[in-house]
């Protein structure tokens, strides 16, 4: 056998390895190395996952069994296009994340816990692969646990005292969760008696509507929700992206939540199947109105904060409520925007929280721990720091939806899926609260650009290169897919066409 | 050459231009040769496009698909060539202003000021060649944003406040209207591109149409319909050359194009018929009401924001007429009122330039101390009004014409009101000019003409405007060309 067939295992197992091994090696240049490297190896292993799917026909997978064991005995990893589209975006914003790491992680972290850091980072970037890959419910929960745990230790790392209390409210929240989506799993299991998702989807149409089935339902609705940040069950979210080190707030902005959105469209077309979820119980309407909520009360808290990263913050629970609003819709155009907008927001998401990371470092004084990037030490700053400056607001322009963005694309679909379901009302909606996304994005153009820096602060400061580079990378990501779309709207639509399909 | 390889070129152009305004940035010498050989070049360029679209022919270029059966693509017809012709033209003579004004003003950042300019041309381009409404909305709100930087140019609290008003009327306006009535267009008839006749299903229910049409007008508030004016007065805080070129030729004049567009390749003149009443009532309304408005405003360039206003409605209306005639007149329109208003915003920034004087009322005797700039003013106000012999009275001519064709008696009626108020607003400054004595406190500040590449400007868009009133020859052929007339 050839190490190509071995892929799917590999994608989790490189960054799985690198963990113990910065562990072992203790020395923080040389953990960053290796779970770079790991990183790196991750992504090299989802374009190959992605050019493998890519030759297969529509709507097919590849499927490898974990130590032989056929399923649904055995672990089973199932690689499809929307499992290969968010392999390719977590192992991707890793690999960037991490390579521009190093400036940012030498000042906001103590020395001697670098190696933990990377370490912890590498486990946390195996999980949600993991969590991704896997075919089998109970190893969902494993790796959600593995990654949960790893990103609470990553956002107490902070310099900030406050990063702790922030830290211990997401894992108090995060418990919750994970502990209402192994109820939801353990419910399935005992009626169907089977943790492999697609025997389970086979075996649950005959009691769909039994009541264990419809309590697994809601369990894991909620469970997955409080991960992915869903209004109302957000309050972890600002102050855990706040007070964590710059580079973790990117990493978990950009991948995070995307991948419990991921797991929350598994489970409800690929498991339950859509005429349980949307037909049978009233969740498309609550869904529909918690995600409008979102998009207007979370963008319009943005607009009234005053650190930085707690704006983008407060902007990613509002988009989050684009994606959530476009599955309500369950159509293949509303499905393919939330899609499309999980990997579009990622992206600039990525971009933005890196970009800051940047901005703390240009604000640092010498010695000092960095300070909170507020509204009143950004004045003037993009004569310091105008690529890093500019690149955020390139990235703000995909979070308004500008043509021209990936951001655009995300919008015209998810309008589109309004428009056929028959609710214009909607489209009004939709659009407002992009207003919203331009009062928050330009409360940050008009501090950088139109004030002027306070006096013995115009030397130019520009981030380090190691930093621009990943990060300019990123927001010529969200100019490039909003032009040519063919990688990420092209398999949003064809992963929705086969989800969407195969519930009927 | 191919004429799709000129087109290529005529895109590209500006943005190689900021580019190497951007590069040549420490040497402002080098950086104004950057900006005008570009400006030459892509001039050129553009002229290049015309004898192949006289003979019929429709150059075409696509770019990429975003979306799938929506391209970005381009495509020369006949009014995009003549709005390219406009304001490619005009931005040789701006560069050659802004160098005298820039300079003579002492402004900063002038590197990042040449730069947005470029790239707002490149944008104002791209609009008037794009081949369906999603590149034309794509560029639409592309040169809202390249044009935020030069409205709060100076950075002052002013400039913020003016800068909120533009992007808040100008996005708003374009995200809650305009991207809906795109998408409505593609929901409905499967297609953006602008075709002769129209891509509306003939059947269309007429408020369905009505409504659509609503959305167009009042989302394309580029071209300052009201109730959705009040950005272009605010974008006054911008330095002068930016309100000659991009407020009173590109900006504005991008949002009557669309305008002019949908209602010609959009809904085409059939589908229209008898919904435009309530459009001819609201632009009549703007023309009147913003040249009462300018009738009272002392600051000058306060007057001709509203002066504009006023006359971009002029287009408007013209294009709610329906008439052949009218939307000749609407195409002349765009031209004729670019050069008249980029004279007298040249005129009032030369003022300002040598005198300080931003006021009409300090303008006594002002025509003595610069006879060459105030000359220049009367012929762009004569345009304004329109009289011979300047242009602005050929392309109001065709616009008479066609409401009398339809026997459209209010808006004949209102073209006549606004005639009269437009010499209420423009005759009162060339009277103290020339014929008021200096005032005592003017008369201890002496001052001669402006820098010469401000006069020299002046004096070529001036003399532009007497020019097209006895040549009109391309400009109206090419208006004639799409309206299918012979």
């Amino acid at each position: 056998m050839s190490l190509a067939t071995h892929l799917p295992a590999l994608q989790v197992v490189l960054p799985l390895v690198s963990a113990p091994l910065a562990v072992l090696l203790r020395h923080g240049g040389v953990a960053f190395a290796v779970v770079t490297a790991g990183a790196w190896a991750a992504f090299a292993t989802a374009i190959g996952l992605w050019l493998e799917v890519g030759q297969l026909e529509h709507g097919a997978f590849i499927s490898y069994h974990i130590g032989n064991w056929a399923p649904p005995w055995g672990i089973e990893y199932r690689v499809d296009r929307l499992t290969s589209l968010v392999l390719l975006l977590v192992s991707g914003m890793a690999a960037l994340v991490l390579t521009a790491s190093r400036a940012s992680v030498e000042r906001e972290i103590p020395r001697e816990s670098h190696y933990l850091f990377y370490a912890m980072f590498g486990l946390c970037l195996a999980g949600l692969l993991g969590i991704t890959i896997t075919a089998d419910a109970f190893n969902v929960f494993v790796f959600l646990e593995i990654s949960s745990l790893s990103s609470y230790v990553l956002i107490a790392l902070g310099r900030d005292r406050r990063a702790l209390a922030a830290a211990y409210r997401y894992l108090i929240m995060g418990s919750i969760g994970a502990t209402f989506i192994v109820i939801g799993i353990g419910f399935l299991y005992l009626m169907t008696g089977t943790l492999n998702m697609a025997d389970m989807a086979a075996r649950i149409g005959a009691i769909e509507s039994s009541r264990p089935v419809l309590a697994a339902l809601a369990f894991l609705t909620v469970g997955i929700s409080l991960k992915l940040a869903l209004f109302p069950l957000h309050q972890w979210l600002p102050n855990a992206y706040t007070y964590a080190p710059s580079v973790v707030t990117a990493f978990l902005a950009a991948t995070a939540t995307k991948v419990s959105v991921y797991v929350l469209i598994r489970f409800y077309f690929s498991v339950f199947g859509e005429s349980l979820v949307f037909d049978k119980l009233p969740l498309p309407q609550i869904m529909l109105w918690l995600s409008l909520f979102a998009m207007f009360a979370a963008s319009f808290t943005a607009i009234f904060q005053d650190n930085l990263k707690r704006l983008f913050a407060y902007s990613s629970v509002g988009q989050m409520g684009y994606i959530t609003l476009g599955l309500s819709f369950d159509s293949v155009n509303g499905l393919a925007a939330s899609i499309v907008h999980l990997f579009n927001h990622g992206i600039a998401k990525g971009a933005v929280f890196l970009l800051i990371g940047g901005l703390v470092l240009g604000i640092a004084k010498p010695g000092s721990a960095p300070p909170t990037p507020s509204f009143d030490r950004l004045a003037g700053l993009a004569k310091r720091m105008p690529l890093t400056c500019l690149g955020i607001v390139i990235a703000g322009l995909s979070l308004i939806g500008v043509p021209g963005t990936a951001g655009f694309i995300s919008k015209w679909y998810l309008i589109l899926a309004a428009l056929e379901s028959g609710q214009p009302w909607l489209v009004g909606a939709v659009l407002l609260s992009s207003l919203l996304a331009i009062a928050y994005v330009w409360r940050f153009v008009e501090v950088a650009y139109l004030r002027s820096p306070a006096p013995g602060h115009e030397a130019r400061m520009e981030a380090p290169l190691s930093l621009l580079i990943p990060a300019w990378l990123l927001v010529a990501g969200t100019i490039w897919f909003g032009l040519d779309t063919s990688l990420s709207l092209g398999s949003a639509l064809e992963a929705a066409g086969a989800l969407v399909r195969s519930g009927r | 050459m191919t004429p799709e390889t000129i087109l290529a070129v005529a895109l590209v152009l500006p943005i190689a231009g900021a580019l190497g305004i951007a590069l040549a940035g420490k040497v402002p010498n080098l950086r104004e040769g950057v900006t005008l050989s570009t400006a030459v070049l892509l001039f050129a360029c553009v002229v290049q496009l015309l004898d192949p679209v006289m003979l019929g022919g429709r150059p075409e270029l696509v770019l990429l698909e975003p979306l799938p059966g929506l391209p970005i693509a381009f495509r020369v017809e006949p009014l995009g060539l003549l709005f390219a012709l406009v304001a490619s033209g005009l931005w040789i003579v701006n560069s050659v202003y802004s160098i005298g004004y820039m300079r003579g003003n002492g402004e900063g950042h002038q590197t990042r000021f040449y730069v947005c300019f470029a790239l707002s041309l490149a944008s104002a381009i791209a609009i008037a060649f794009a081949a369906n409404l999603l590149t034309l909305f794509l560029f639409y709100e592309v040169l809202t944003l390249i044009t935020y930087p030069l409205v709060t140019h100076s950075g002052t609290d002013q400039a913020r406040r003016g800068g909120r008003t533009y992007l808040a009327v100008l996005m708003g306006t374009s995200v809650l209207l305009l991207l809906p009535a795109v998408l409505f267009v593609w929901f409905v008839a499967g297609t953006t591109d602008f075709q002769s006749g129209g891509i509306l299903p003939a059947d269309m229910d007429r408020g369905a149409v009505m409504i659509l049409l609503a959305l167009f007008l009042f989302g394309t508030a580029k071209a300052a319909l009201m109730p959705f004016h009040r950005w272009l007065p605010a974008a006054m805080v911008a330095p002068t050359p930016v309100s000659a070129l991009l407020h009173a030729v590109a900006v504005v004049k991008a949002g009557v194009f669309t305008v002019v567009k949908v209602v010609v390749y959009v809904f085409g003149l059939d589908t229209l018929a008898g919904a435009t009443d309530w459009l001819i009532g609201i632009a009549g309304f703007t023309i009147v009401a913003a040249s009462v408005v300018a009738l009272n405003a002392d600051n000058l360039k306060r007057r001709l924001a509203y002066s504009t206003v006023s006359q971009l409605s002029y287009v408007v209306l013209a294009a709610a007429l329906l008439a052949p005639l009218s939307l000749i007149g609407a195409a002349l329109h765009i031209a004729a009122h670019a050069l008249g208003k980029i004279t007298l915003f040249f005129a009032a920034g030369a003022i300002y330039t040598a005198a300080h004087k931003t006021q009409v009322s300090q303008l006594d005797g002002i025509g003595q101390r610069m006879p060459w700039t105030m000359t220049a003013f009367a012929i762009g106000a004569l345009s304004m009004i329109g009289l011979p012999p300047a242009v602005g009275f050929v392309s109001k001519w065709y616009i008479v014409s066609g409401a009398v064709a339809e026997a459209q008696w209010f808006a004949l009626t209102v073209i006549l009101l606004s005639t009269l108020l437009n010499a209420g607003y423009f005759l009162p400054i060339i009277y103290r000019a020339f014929l008021r004595p200096l005032s005592v406190e003017a008369a201890a500040h002496p001052h001669g003409e402006a820098p010469l590449p401000m006069v020299a400007a002046l004096t070529v868009t001036a003399a532009g405007t007497l020019a097209l009133f006895f040549f009109p020859d391309v400009p109206l052929a090419l208006a004639r060309q799409m309206t299918a007339l012979p």
